[in-house]
């Protein structure tokens, strides 16, 4: 048993040290220029040298990606539930969110730069945007997934349609919360770049942006680096409050 | 036929069809069933005659089996003595009141255990006295006595996704146990379980009902189930359901494993076995 964990540990970690072996050694022997491919040990060292510019350009990045995501829980949250729980809002509703959601993000970038300006209100906005959709859907799904068994048990105990809600519906929907907000995190860290891309003066897009434009390879990478950072941290907020949230998940499987 | 020969400490607790009523020394049975009739409509088809004139009583701490062929609607019988599902005619009064909805008096235990994975077991049985606001401390050691006369104490605060299914359907039975419900309804609710599982928890059933007293009603498909838990085993044809036979098990209880292979038990066995057509 130990080998196996063993081996889960660390063949995901030789695959990288493997990954970036070839690729110091590649731009060592080929001379490619550090602007268009820097190594892995200059993206490592700028990383140190430039720690300082790089975390003041994350702070932008982390709040307009979590107010994003919070907004996106905030109002999702509440529509999935009036969506699961009434026909007509289904009907109504469901068409123009899928509407809304088949309009690629970046296209609408430029529109929401012009209502809410270069600050971070129009970061916020689209992270919002892309976070919002598999909020809805899936605890909608959840909602609508509750075992028949339980919902017949309320029944038979005359329980009120609050008290169906609250202690029957939403928990069984939990891990379906849950799972939207794990996809919803990373699409919002997509959203806020794709908000400073479009226009910002501030953040690890920002940054990508403009060390590119000023031929400084390295630091565009560095920035990138932390960005996917910034993106697995946050996931991982969310797996932690999970299993904070949900201590029954994963008992009985010894 | 026994019904009617209401002799005996044992006597009768069922009859078929209105006239032979065995009426209780309070003038009114407990439970009474009288032409009861269910149809469900079928889009696109003929509709569905689940249930065909069906009448009996239920007498007050009598133990009711209502044994029949799989799908042969003695589960929506038993979801119409619920009050999950309405009757389409007939009358169906339980506790001098005619049943349309669940009442608060009763338990339900259906075929699956029906926990909440993210309650502990303790909170799954506390679920109807929390539903109805009647917690309290008083409710909390009730559960915890039910746990342990079902040999769970010491479980209280696990998750259910650590139980077998044979303990998740005791943690079931004290849960539809726990506000003390004048009527049990359990819906086939060994039926999941293996055969060893099964007639330990035959033997908990009989046990927990002479301690509380309860009246049940019980579906099951297995005869042998049937004879050795009831009172009284109302036997139920194929569809569309109609009582074939209502059979006064006479042996006393408390009934122990040996009584299975009693020749009294048997011949019980044999009679729900010719109502059920399937020996002669």
């Amino acid at each position: 048993m130990s080998g196996a964990r063993m081996q889960r540990s660390i063949f995901p970690l030789l695959g990288v040290v493997v990954l970036l072996c070839l690729w110091q050694g590649y731009t060592a022997l080929s001379g490619i220029s550090q602007i268009v491919l820097p190594s892995p040990y200059d993206i490592g060292l700028v990383s140190i040298e430039q720690f300082h510019l790089l975390l003041q350009a994350t702070w932008p990045t982390l709040v307009e990606t979590v107010l994003g995501f919070a907004l996106a829980l905030l109002i999702g949250v509440p529509l999935a539930v009036s969506v699961a729980n009434s026909r007509l809002l289904n009907l109504g509703l469901y068409p123009i969110l899928v509407a809304t959601q088949s309009i690629p993000k970046v296209a609408i970038a430029p529109i929401i730069l012009v209502w809410f300006g270069l600050g971070i209100e129009s970061k916020l906005a689209l992270a919002f945007l892309v976070a919002f959709f598999p909020v809805v859907v899936d605890t909608a799904t959840g909602l609508k997934a509750t075992p028949p068994g339980l919902l017949e048990l309320a029944h038979s105990l005359r329980a009120s349609p609050l008290q169906i809600f609250m202690k029957v519906q939403m928990p069984a929907a939990l891990p379906f919360v849950f799972a939207g907000a794990k996809v919803a995190i990373t699409l919002a860290v997509i959203g806020a770049v794709i908000g400073e891309f479009v226009g910002s003066v501030a953040g690890l897009g920002n940054l990508v942006l403009s060390a590119n434009a000023q031929l400084e390879g390295p630091l565009a990478w560095a920035a990138l680096l932390w960005l996917s950072v910034l993106g697995i941290l946050l996931f991982s907020a969310i797996a932690l409050a999970e299993r904070l949230l949900m201590p029954w998940q994963g008992t009985g499987r010894h | 036929m026994i019904a009617g020969a209401a002799a005996g400490r044992w006597g009768p607790s069922v009859g078929i069809g209105r006239d032979e009523f065995n009426v209780e020394p309070t003038g009114r049975p407990f439970g009474h069933f009288d032409a009861v009739r269910k149809v469900f409509a079928r889009s696109g088809h003929e509709p569905l005659v689940a249930i065909e004139n069906i009448s009996f009583d239920l007498h007050s701490g009598k133990l009711v089996s209502l044994l029949g062929p799989s799908g042969c609607g003695k589960t929506t019988f038993l979801r119409i003595a619920a009050g999950l599902i309405a009757a389409t005619s007939g009358i169906v009064q339980i506790n001098g009141i005619d049943v349309s909805e669940p009442q608060p008096d009763f338990g339900v235990v259906f075929q699956q255990p029906n926990l909440m994975p993210w309650r502990s077991v303790l909170k799954n049985v506390l679920f109807p006295v929390e539903i109805r606001r009647e917690g309290g401390e008083e409710a909390v050691a009730r559960a915890i006595e039910l746990l342990s006369l079902v040999g769970l104490s010491g479980f209280e605060r696990v998750y259910p996704a650590e139980l077998s299914g044979g303990m998740q359907q005791r943690v079931a039975l004290c849960r539809a146990l726990v506000h003390q419900p004048k009527l049990l309804l359990m819906d086939e609710p060994f039926g999941a379980l293996d055969e060893l599982t099964r007639m330990e928890m035959q033997d908990l059933l009989l046990n927990i009902r002479a301690k509380t007293k309860a009246t049940v009603m019980l579906v099951t498909h297995s005869i042998s189930e049937a004879i050795y838990l009831s009172d009284t085993v109302a036997v139920f044809s194929k569809r569309p359901a109609t009582l074939v036979d209502c059979i006064e098990v006479g042996l006393p209880y408390p009934r122990k494993p040996e009584t299975r292979y009693t020749p009294a038990f048997t011949a019980f066995e044999h009679r729900a076995g010719c109502a059920l057509g399937i020996t002669r």
